[in-house]
């Protein structure tokens, strides 16, 4: 059913837009993508929390903004307590049917609101934080975050000595937490992402959905490949598409038809270029542990 | 009604009596008694208040921002490490324009560890841009809970209540508690207007200014923290007349003849009263103010006071390293606009530093210093220091 150059009928994908055209991000981000077809799912009444990331700027600089549902940007580490402290005044001024999301980059969620996202989990408060991880800092100019690959060239680690640190496991974190729900999804399968993002809304708790964006001026590659990149990921099963319920329940939502090797999904990016064929197999045998260990919790576990 | 309460006790009273919303809190020394009780009587359906137990001082502002961006009355409280830790969220809610109230109970900074009060923590949030009321006693701490949602929501910024750590969040103190429904005329549910997340008005709330905007947000927040000293006033009034209890920004005690006057903050102007009496039986011509607000900082009031006076006397309980008590700089700016002929000379001490006591007999010295020495031998002199 999922494969590289499968055409999607769109026909089904709610027309309604929460956000005008004229944003300023770059030409083919995946971050970008990502917010318009979340919202498409998540639908009103929503209201936004965003710390520093791509996201503050891509909305368009005072007093301009792209958005039809409130926006609050937040500061960089605080997205999970702000959207803690928003949901709770609307409980109390009977508004509980506001959704409340967070939408963080992957900096502001592994790195340095990982305190107090951990906190909002743990105490189960009714938000959805959606991480859109585009593997770097971006929005400071492409540097290392926890979310950046093995191997990976950015600014701070440059050719001459790439991460030499595997990606941070957050969805194993959240998941520790037993919150009742999380979701990875993309935009480049716009149909998986809606329908995870419509469950969101339908959960009570916290939920959280890491996203895959793909992000063609950090990865060093032409802003048409974002697509298909975003789905390479998914068939290579470096970014595998799933949903976990209470920490327990897993379900592979999009299962490839072909379990496709990585080597293509490294060769489009110019972060990986410096890699030798020998690296891209040390990381082929990563990814294919750790999905490995992710295929048992499927099958256990269904 | 009338009960014996400790200063903290006191926070949770006024917080209770104004009906918060939202409290965010994080305990810390000697802070987590207002935390407790406020957490009590929301278990006693005293309050009905949402309480976020969260994992850090700074998820606690980020939360009262939250909270207050959605349109609610938030709270919280803390102290020492935990209001450094706010730093960044002080700065924050001020230009988000939050009315967030906050209760900081003084404590030194570490390292080396310390829990006892001093006023480093509140002072060194100064250009936050929050207003900062300084208490005296427990019946004011209690007053000034309630009058800070007041101030802070008629000019939609946030406001930090201060007490001293120990001399009165352990001490108790008999208080008299407002009614209820008497607070609640004085001091009506809090009224967003139009400047909260609403989702029938969609807006984006803190997005990025270029150089052409940002300055014209920064000149409104001190367009309205002139304000806040006559909307202080005000609200001091208002306060007296429905509770009978007034308070002021600067309190000047037998001030008017003295020809020395000390300037005090905090629980050591209960002390400086004392001793000023004692200094006036001995026939001294002495007197006193205490501050109660370092921001807005009144100027014109403390001008009011100490023009003319031959010698000003500042006791800091708190210091600026490599500079001077933060109250001594700003009575020496504030003085020196003064002809030469009206401007008395200052005199800074700091004193009381990781909670060491201010006794009648320490301010007492600190005057025959002041009255002996025909100027300052520094521009900051240290009491009661073992130098090593
Ligand atoms: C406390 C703090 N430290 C650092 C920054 C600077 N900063 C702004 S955005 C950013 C990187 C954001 O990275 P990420 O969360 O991955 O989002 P992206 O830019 O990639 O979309 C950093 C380091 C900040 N705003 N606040
Ligand atoms: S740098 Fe990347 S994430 Fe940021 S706007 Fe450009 S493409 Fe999007
Ligand atoms: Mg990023």
């Amino acid at each position: 059913m999922y494969s590289l150059n499968q055409r999607f009928d769109n026909r089904d994908i709610p027309e309604d837009e929460l956000l005008t055209s004229g944003n300023v991000a770059c030409a083919g981000c995946g971050a970008s993508l990502s917010m318009r077809l979340a919202l498409k799912g998540l639908g009103k009444p929503t209201v936004l929390a965003v710390p520093a990331c791509c996201w503050t700027i891509i909305p368009g600089a005072w007093p301009l903004s792209i958005m039809d549902v409130p926006f609050f940007h937040c500061a960089f580490e605080t997205t999970a307590a702000t959207i803690s402290g928003i949901k709770a005044a609307y409980r109390k001024r009977g508004m509980d049917d506001i959704c409340v999301v967070g939408w963080a980059g992957d900096g502001g969620t592994f790195d340095i609101g990982i305190q107090a996202l951990s906190g909002t989990a743990e105490r189960n408060d009714d938000v959805l934080y959606v991480c859109y991880d585009n593997e770097a800092y971006m929005n400071t100019g492409i540097q290392r975050s926890g979310a950046t690959p093995i191997g990976s060239w950015t600014t701070t680690t440059p050719v001459k000595n790439p991460k030499s640190e595997q990606k941070k496991d957050i969805d194993a974190i959240m998941i520790a937490h037993k919150i009742p729900y999380l979701a990875t999804a993309t935009a480049a399968y716009p149909h998986d992402m809606i329908a995870k993002f419509k469950k969101a809304r339908s959960i009570k708790g916290m939920r959280f959905i890491h996203l895959f964006a793909a992000c063609p001026t950090g990865w060093r590659m032409p802003e048409n490949l974002s697509i298909k990149v975003m789905r390479l990921a998914v068939l290579s099963n470096i970014f595998p598409l799933y949903e976990v319920e209470n920490g327990e329940t897993y379900r592979q939502t999009v299962i490839p038809d072909e379990i496709m090797p990585i080597d293509e999904y490294m060769h489009l990016q110019g972060r990986f270029r410096h890699l030798t064929d020998e690296d891209v197999k040390e990381f082929q045998k990563m990814v294919d542990k750790r999905f490995g260990h992710l295929r048992e919790d499927f099958e256990k576990k269904n | 009604m009338r009960k014996v309460l400790t200063g903290n006790v006191a926070v949770a009273y006024g917080a209770m009596l104004a009906d918060v919303q939202v409290v965010p809190a994080y305990p810390i020394t000697p802070q987590t008694t207002i935390i407790e009780e406020l957490a009590t009587m929301q278990a006693e359906g005293l309050v009905d208040l949402d309480y976020i137990r969260v994992e850090s001082e700074h998820s606690a502002m980020a939360a009262c921002i939250g909270a207050s961006m959605g349109g609610a009355r938030a709270f919280t409280a803390t102290c020492g490490q935990g209001l450094f830790l706010m730093h960044e969220m002080l700065h924050y809610a001020t230009g988000a324009r939050t009315p967030v109230v906050l209760a900081n109970v003084n404590r030194a900074a570490a390292a080396p560890w310390t829990i006892w009060s001093d006023q480093t923590d509140s002072v060194s949030q100064r250009e936050t841009g929050w207003i900062q009321l300084y208490c005296e006693g427990n019946q004011e701490v209690l007053d000034t809970t309630i009058m800070a949602f007041k101030i802070a929501e008629t000019l939609r910024l946030p406001a930090m209540i201060v007490l001293d750590a120990f001399f009165l969040s352990h001490t108790s103190e008999p208080i008299d508690i407002p009614d209820r429904e008497t607070v609640r005329d004085f001091l009506p549910p809090f009224d967003p207007g139009d400047l909260w997340l609403d989702p029938n008005n969609p807006r984006t709330f803190g997005g990025i200014t270029m150089s052409d905007a940002y300055m014209e947000f920064r000149w409104q927040i001190q367009r309205d923290m002139e304000k806040a000293k006559g909307v202080i006033t005000e609200v001091h009034e208002e306060f007296a007349k429905v509770f009978g209890r007034k308070y002021h920004q600067v309190e000047a005690y037998r001030a008017e003849d003295a020809d020395v006057v000390m300037v005090v903050s905090g629980t050591v102007a209960s002390t400086g009263r004392d001793a000023i009496d004692l200094l006036r039986e001995k026939g001294h011509q002495v007197g006193m103010i205490k501050l109660k607000t370092l921001r807005p900082f009144p100027r014109e009031e403390i001008i009011a006071v100490l023009k003319g006076k031959k010698k000003v006397a500042i006791i800091d309980r708190n210091f600026s390293p490599g500079a001077t008590g933060i109250w001594a700089q700003e009575i020496r700016s504030a003085l020196y606009e003064l002809p030469e002929g009206d401007r008395p000379l200052i005199y800074g001490y700091i004193a009381g530093l990781g909670g060491r006591d201010i006794s009648v007999k320490i301010i007492e010295g600190i005057y025959q210093k002041t009255v002996k020495d025909d100027r300052p031998d520094d521009v900051d002199m240290w009491i009661g220091v073992n130098y090593v």
